[in-house]
């Protein structure tokens, strides 16, 4: 059973970086990585964050797990004793409690892990921290952990050089899974990955899911891969949300340009499909010296005068559905059709 | 094989590779980087070279250029290069590395980009002079007529202001932008093969998709042949006439695009093809998976290097003999028993 509660609530959220210059180092700017975005994630479900390089996913999930301090904004996380807390406001030290609650799994399963621990002292090494002091208990949790990841407990004693990428990834996953966490943002983890172990990964990741009732927070770049997992899908271009819809919804019928864009960009991955691409011109906006009005409107083809002036918010189109465009009502746009699962194989 | 293809067209391939071995001897043992790879590249057409990581592509891309790098090197094979009005095509498998032939021929008849266009400028040099320096090596030109000629490249490759950017440093451009850059320079000696190894990998997909059509526009323009290698399903289907499918050195499969896509015959094309994501599936479904992993380079498994992961695996088979890449169909080929039989006996 999915229950319909948000699990984390993020409200205006920013993060700024300054720019420094000169020999005093002083500050002559800001790069607004992380531009006032609103978005929410209900228990156990997927909520994917795409966008090109540098749009702000990557500090965005910082921000949430507290890696980065945001600069503005709240980030509501509600804890495993129901109680809703404000990680961004909260003090270190007052975070410590329920820290372990979210955790991270990463891009680049070959960084990721110390090559001199073995995957038993990987594994073991939150619970470790936690208070777990019995090696026995964490033998036996690391044993479970590895099983619920389908690695052979055999390999406890293994380094992890022994273990191919989506190896190490289930490692990695191991290890974020320790503590019984109830978020988990993953950046970018299959990324780095051969297709067909990306393939195994995304599975993984969605029966754990069902089996431990997670909720996820999924940054990637690839639009496929996003499809596969995710409930809900939130569309960043520099800084900024610029639509948050249903995975199917906004696939097929996206109401943001930039979405639209995004979608037709995809090489698809069949020749029978070779369509005209909407190609956008010029390059994504340079977050310190963004574009007046709306980001996008350089790159848009139904940019209006308005556009260069006013920033659009973000807005409920219909049901579910939020654009910050705003011509979002009147312009029609095209997504993908699904079809079946994919590849039509004769 | 190369005479049925030439046949089937009445034209011979531009280029032909034939059983070519690339293996690096390392202080651990041989790695059998390519492995007995054959295909060929038919003038005037976009041939795709796909594969999951490791599986040689890179290699065979460096060996037609014969720039293998120690321990590396060709040990069996060839690699036939066809010109217009020579009688015999040359083999590059046997030119001397150094020599001038080869030097005439890289960056000459057959250009390269690579997937990161940084490492392949010098950071101290702008963008304009390398590819200044690039077209006086090849080419009987004075300085400032090579240097009308690069604006007039960067122009073609959609470089904005290109009288400017010439005199910009590498490190002063956008991904995009360098590997537009990267493409000028490849294009700079009007190459009749062009292999792109990964050109857009690093890309995002909007910059991705622009330069994709920059290489599908000129190619049209140019009509010269294209070699993409890529792991991805997406810009092979887009982009290639000819698809070659390869698995630990091997090629396993090869013929036209959409025969690969729609009628694909090796059980790892088949496997590989069901397991991308794709974005015309339905949300939150499970992808059918290729069991395993990518074995590690230094234990190849004996017989069909596919056989450990392969779901139609025939016991004492699959796993004692070695499947030869024989013709399915007129231009498509596959290397597996399901098509044809072993033919020596065993190895006892
Ligand atoms: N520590 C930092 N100092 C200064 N600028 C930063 C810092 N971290 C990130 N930025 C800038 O903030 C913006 C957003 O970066 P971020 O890493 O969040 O992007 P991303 O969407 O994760 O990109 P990618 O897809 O490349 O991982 C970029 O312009 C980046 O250069
Ligand atoms: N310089 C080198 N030394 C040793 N092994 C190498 C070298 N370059 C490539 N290899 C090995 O050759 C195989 C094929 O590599 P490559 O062609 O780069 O694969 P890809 O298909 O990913 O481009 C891999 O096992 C790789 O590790
Ligand atoms: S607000 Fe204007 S410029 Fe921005 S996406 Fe909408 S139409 Fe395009
Ligand atoms: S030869 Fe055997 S193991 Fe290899 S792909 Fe064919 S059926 Fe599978
Ligand atoms: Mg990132
Ligand atoms: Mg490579």
């Amino acid at each position: 059973m999915r229950m319909v509660v948000p699990l984390l609530e993020v409200r205006n959220l920013q993060r700024f970086f300054p720019i420094r210059k000169g020999l005093l180092r002083r500050i002559v700017g800001q790069v607004r990585a992380v531009d006032d975005i609103s978005f929410h994630i209900n228990k156990g479900e997927t909520l994917s964050l795409v966008g090109e390089s540098g749009c702000g996913k990557t500090t965005t999930a910082r921000c949430i797990l507290r890696a980065l301090k945001p600069t503005s904004g709240e980030v509501l996380f509600q804890t495993a004793e129901g109680e809703v807390v404000d990680t961004a406001e909260l003090p270190k030290a007052a975070l410590k409690p329920f820290r372990h609650q979210m955790q991270m799994i990463f891009q680049d399963p070959f960084s990721s892990l110390n090559p001199r621990m073995t995957v038993f002292d990987i594994v073991a090494e939150p619970l470790l921290a936690s208070g777990v002091k019995s090696r026995e208990q964490r033998r036996r949790r690391v044993e479970e952990l590895l099983e619920l990841v389908r690695l052979r407990p055999e390999f406890m004693q293994r380094f992890p050089h022994a273990f191919s990428g989506g190896q190490r990834q289930r490692i990695g996953i191991a290890r974020a899974l320790a503590l019984n966490p109830s978020l988990i943002v993953a950046d970018e983890p299959v990324s780095a990955l051969d297709v067909s172990v990306q393939a195994q990964i995304l599975n993984l990741m969605l029966d754990l899911q069902d089996e431990l009732g997670l909720t996820y927070l999924f940054v990637a770049h690839d639009l496929s891969v996003v499809k596969h997992i995710s409930d809900r899908v939130a569309v960043m271009y520099v800084g900024k949300i610029v639509e948050i819809a249903e995975t199917k919804t906004l696939f097929k019928a996206p109401k943001h340009p930039y979405t639209e864009a995004l979608l037709s960009a995809v090489p698809k991955p069949d020749p029978r499909r070779r369509s005209e691409r909407i190609v956008l011109q010029g390059e994504v906006a340079d977050p310190a010296h963004p574009p007046s009005g709306c980001y996008f409107h350089p790159r848009c083809a139904h940019a209006i005068d308005r556009c260069k002036t006013e920033t659009p918010s973000l807005e409920e189109i219909q049901p579910g559905q939020f654009v910050s465009c705003h011509r979002a009502r009147e312009i029609s746009l095209n997504g993908v059709e699904a079809q079946g699962n994919g590849m039509t194989i004769g | 094989m190369a005479d049925q293809i030439a046949r089937a067209n009445g034209q011979p391939p531009m280029l032909t590779v034939e059983g070519l071995k690339t293996y690096f001897f390392t202080d651990e043992g041989t790695v059998r980087a390519v492995d007995g790879a054959s295909f060929e590249v038919q003038a005037g057409k976009t041939v795709g070279i796909v594969g999951e990581s490791g599986c040689g592509k890179s290699v065979t891309a460096l060996s037609i250029l014969r720039i293998v790098e120690r321990p590396g090197r060709i040990v069996a094979g060839q690699i036939l290069l066809r010109r217009p009005n020579a009688k015999a095509p040359v083999d590059l498998a046997l030119l001397e590395a150094e020599g001038a032939e080869i030097r005439a021929i890289r960056g000459g008849e057959i250009a390269l980009v690579f997937q990161e266009p940084m490492t392949s400028f010098s950071p101290h040099y702008t963008i304009g002079n390398q590819i200044v320096e690039t077209i006086q090596l090849h080419q009987d030109v004075g300085k400032e007529e090579a240097r009308n000629r690069t604006i007039e490249l960067l122009r073609m490759v959609g470089i904005p202001n290109p009288e400017r950017r010439i005199d910009e440093y590498p490190f002063e451009l956008s991904g995009g932008l360098r590997q537009r850059m990267m493409i000028a320079m490849a294009l700079s000696c009007n190459p009749k093969i062009l292999i792109a190894d990964e050109p857009t990998t690093a890309l995002d997909v909007t910059t991705q998709a622009q330069i994709l059509d920059l290489l599908r526009d000129i190619q049209q323009r140019t009509q010269m042949s294209v070699i993409i290698i890529t792991h991805d399903m997406g810009v092979i289907a887009e982009m290639t006439d000819d698809v070659i499918v390869m698995y630990l050195g091997r090629v396993v499969e090869s013929g036209p695009v959409d025969e690969i896509f729609h009628q694909p015959k090796h059980p790892y094309t088949q496997a590989l093809l069901r397991s991308i994501p794709s974005i015309f599936a339905e949300p939150r479904t499970k992808l059918p998976t290729i069991a395993g992993s990518i074995p590690h380079p230094h234990n190849r498994p004996t017989g069909c290097p596919f056989h450990p992961r392969c779901a139609e695996a025939m016991p004492g088979i699959c796993d004692r003999h070695e499947p030869r890449l024989r013709p399915i169909s007129e231009a498509h080929f596959a290397s597996c028993f399901l098509y044809h039989e072993p033919e020596a006996a065993p190895p006892s």
